[in-house]
């Protein structure tokens, strides 16, 4: 990745569509291979009961005439293993679906169950070490501190959960290794390329060995070849190490390299609809 | 997230914007620099002031006089053949006490023991038949310390007569250095009763350092004063034998204020006048202290503003920092370790800058003490700027306290941040 392909321009739509098809080509074997894989895990997947279930799930924003209702009774079961895109325009509630999911917002009514237990039990303290230990966040704006090093960046999860430098340092390291952005540790974040500053935010998301990674727009300030690689690391590591992947995104090819698409259309689940299978 | 992240996270996050930092450090070190000399100017001079109080005499010790009765507030007083030259001023005069003044003195509740102090004029004072030099004897009481070059303080039980030299009679009586005078006798003159000078030895014990209240007279021990008194009223009257300028009463200091208050009353009920040291030194004490106070009020008003500083930096940073504490919120970082992540960082700008304040303080003090010492030679032995170690950690724990309480507010909005709006902010 050079510096060259940098920054986060907005491209046309068309140009993108194209441009990511003619890579896809190329790697089509390689894709294939994963949607063998993740099908399997899928079957297992259905036998157990899913990871995260949500259930008549409502959320309002507002109280009175001002009220805003985002979701309106929402249904969804994230099995085990399983890669999701939720897709939707905007204002159509991925985004606040997604806050639910990731337990960072509480829902008016409804139920989130995460491993069988209902979420609106969990205090708050119990909802940051769920969100510290179990979750991990991509964002389209990376959410780097831009003074700090890339170590220190990455190894934040390990610090709010409170382990010692020492064992900071050493998986801060490894997961930098995984990503190939070893030799980048002791650099300003600042420093980095806009694929490498994502690549970090990865494996910031790793490095609590995180059942769900959490992308929003992961690849929206990337241009096509730095997010298509981005794609891939995100997919590989569902595919190897069984993190569940819940991408929000507008991006119709991103949503189609997922297991299934979700699409969100004023606050209930539009068309459910099975991409990889 | 561990405690000790917190600090050293909170640490790393106040220098990350130096130049506001630094400004806002500059606003406190005003402060605390200020508060820092103005408590050291008072803790010197009242410490110079102590140590006099200590060589001039003791804690549980009143000077009685007998109050002069009838004394007209205008015009001339009718003359009293009791009265006789009183210690202070040059013609005041006080009421001799008697025998029995000091017997009833003895008398009056909460008196512990009364003693005559015994006068004595010495004509001149001579080593080993040199030069003969005037020389004044003051009054010793127990506990009373002098300054001393070297040498100790008068032995009170000795049987020797002893005394302590004022360093300034070292040159001229040609007694060397002032290791040197100790040990070494001096010839004291005195003229009795009869009007003939008679001379009595006493031994040096020690060499005073000048002093404002000790002035320039020796100091001898009990048995010195006795041989002394024995031999200037030797032929003289026994009524002139028997009258004292004034007595030393022996109190409980630890009564408290209002028992000595009380023993003050019924001295004056029965003629008498009894001052302590705290009457005869308090009011210097008093007008220092409010110098002190008023000039502490600008400093602490001086870091108000500075704390003001405070809460304006801390308000920008949690601005700046808005999306960063939102992720950290996202990943599980609760609102109790924001909270504390931006207080200890206002409690940090408060302690470099208070740190800074206190030893820019001392270094001005140090220098200023340089400068005073030839500007107030008339004052020996006075250190102008002076810091105890205690004054010094209040102030920097108490502008710690102000950078805390500034912190809250900024800190409070910080911990309240709603984590999916704060990653949205832009």
């Amino acid at each position: 990745m050079s510096a060259g392909v940098s920054g986060g321009g907005v491209i046309p739509a068309r140009y993108t569509r194209v441009t990511v098809r003619a890579i896809r080509a190329g790697s089509l074997s390689a894709r294939l291979d994963h949607v063998n894989i993740s099908g399997t895990t899928r079957e297992a997947a259905d036998v157990a009961s899913p990871l995260l279930s949500v259930s008549n799930l409502h959320k309002t924003y507002g109280s009175g005439p001002s009220a805003f209702e985002a979701l309106k009774g929402l249904d969804l079961d994230i099995a085990e293993g399983e890669s999701m895109a939720i897709i939707g325009k905007s204002g159509s509630g991925k985004s606040t679906l997604m806050h639910l999911l990731a337990l960072l917002d509480r829902p008016t009514s409804g139920t989130i169950t995460l491993d069988g237990t209902d979420t609106a039990r969990l205090s708050a303290k119990q909802l940051n070490q769920t969100r510290n230990s179990a979750f991990g966040f991509v964002f389209q704006q990376f959410f780097l501190n831009a003074q700090a090093s890339v170590l220190d960046n990455v190894t934040l999860p390990l610090k709010i959960a409170g382990v010692s430098r020492r064992e900071r340092t050493a998986r801060g390291m490894a997961a930098l290794a995984q990503l190939e952005l070893d030799d980048k540790a002791g650099n300003r974040a600042n420093d980095l390329s806009g694929g490498q500053k994502q690549r970090v935010v990865i494996a910031r998301a790793l490095i609590n060995r995180p059942r769900v990674i959490f992308a929003d727009e992961p690849t929206g300030n990337l241009d096509t070849a730095t997010g298509a690689v981005v794609e891939d690391i995100l997919f590989d590591l569902n595919r190897r190490q069984g993190i569940n992947l819940v991408v929000v995104t507008h991006d119709e090819d991103l949503a189609a390299r997922c297991d299934r698409s979700v699409f969100i259309r004023d606050g209930l689940v539009a068309v459910p609809e099975g991409v990889a299978a | 997230m561990k405690a000790v992240d917190v600090v050293a996270t909170a640490f790393r996050n106040s220098f990350r914007s130096r130049l506001r930092t630094s400004l806002t450090v500059l606003a406190i070190f005003i402060g605390a620099f200020t508060l820092s000399l103005t408590n050291g100017l008072g803790t010197g001079v009242n410490s110079y002031l102590d140590d006099t109080v200590a060589s001039v005499g003791v804690e549980d010790v009143m000077t009685v006089t007998k109050v002069a009765e009838d004394v007209p507030t205008e015009g001339p007083a009718e003359y009293d053949p009791d009265q006789m030259e009183a210690d202070g001023p040059p013609g005041a005069t006080t009421v001799a006490l008697s025998e029995d003044d000091i017997d009833t003195i003895a008398d009056i509740e909460g008196v512990q023991s009364v003693q005559p102090v015994k006068q004595v004029a010495t004509d001149y004072v001579q080593h080993d038949g040199g030069d003969k030099y005037q020389l004044s004897v003051s009054q010793f009481v127990p506990g009373m310390k002098a300054e001393l070059a070297s040498g100790r303080q008068v032995d009170l039980d000795a049987d020797e007569p002893q005394l302590v030299l004022p360093e300034s009679y070292l040159e001229p009586l040609e007694l060397g250095s002032a290791q040197d005078a100790v040990g070494q006798t001096v010839r004291l003159a005195v003229t009795d009763g009869t009007g003939a000078q008679v001379t009595t030895e006493a031994t040096i014990v020690g060499v005073a350092e000048p002093g404002v209240i000790s002035g320039a007279g020796a100091i001898p021990n009990d048995v010195l004063t006795e041989a002394l008194f024995d031999l200037q009223t030797t032929g003289a009257s026994e009524a002139a034998a028997t009258q004292y300028g004034q007595a030393s009463v022996w109190f409980d200091a630890g009564a408290g204020t209002a028992e000595v208050q009380a023993l003050q009353d019924r001295l004056d009920d029965a003629g008498y006048l009894g001052s302590t040291l705290e009457d005869q030194l308090g009011t210097f004490t008093a007008v220092i202290d409010g110098i002190v106070l008023v000039l502490n009020g600008f400093a602490v008003i001086a870091l108000v503003a500075a704390g003001i500083g405070i809460v304006n930096t801390l308000f920008m940073a949690v601005q700046e920092r808005t999306r960063e504490v939102g992720l950290m919120k996202a990943m599980g970082l609760s609102s109790g370790r924001v909270f504390s992540l931006f207080s200890i960082e206002a409690v940090v700008i408060g302690l470099v800058g208070s740190a800074l304040g206190v030893l820019g303080a001392i270094g001005a003090g140090q220098l200023v003490n340089s400068f005073s010492g030839t500007l107030l030679a008339d004052l020996p032995g006075l250190t102008l700027v002076a810091f105890d170690p205690v004054t010094v950690a209040t102030v920097v724990l108490a502008v710690m306290g102000i950078a805390f309480l500034a912190g809250t507010l900024p800190a409070l909005r910080a911990a309240r941040q709603d984590p999916i709006s704060s990653l949205r902010y832009e």
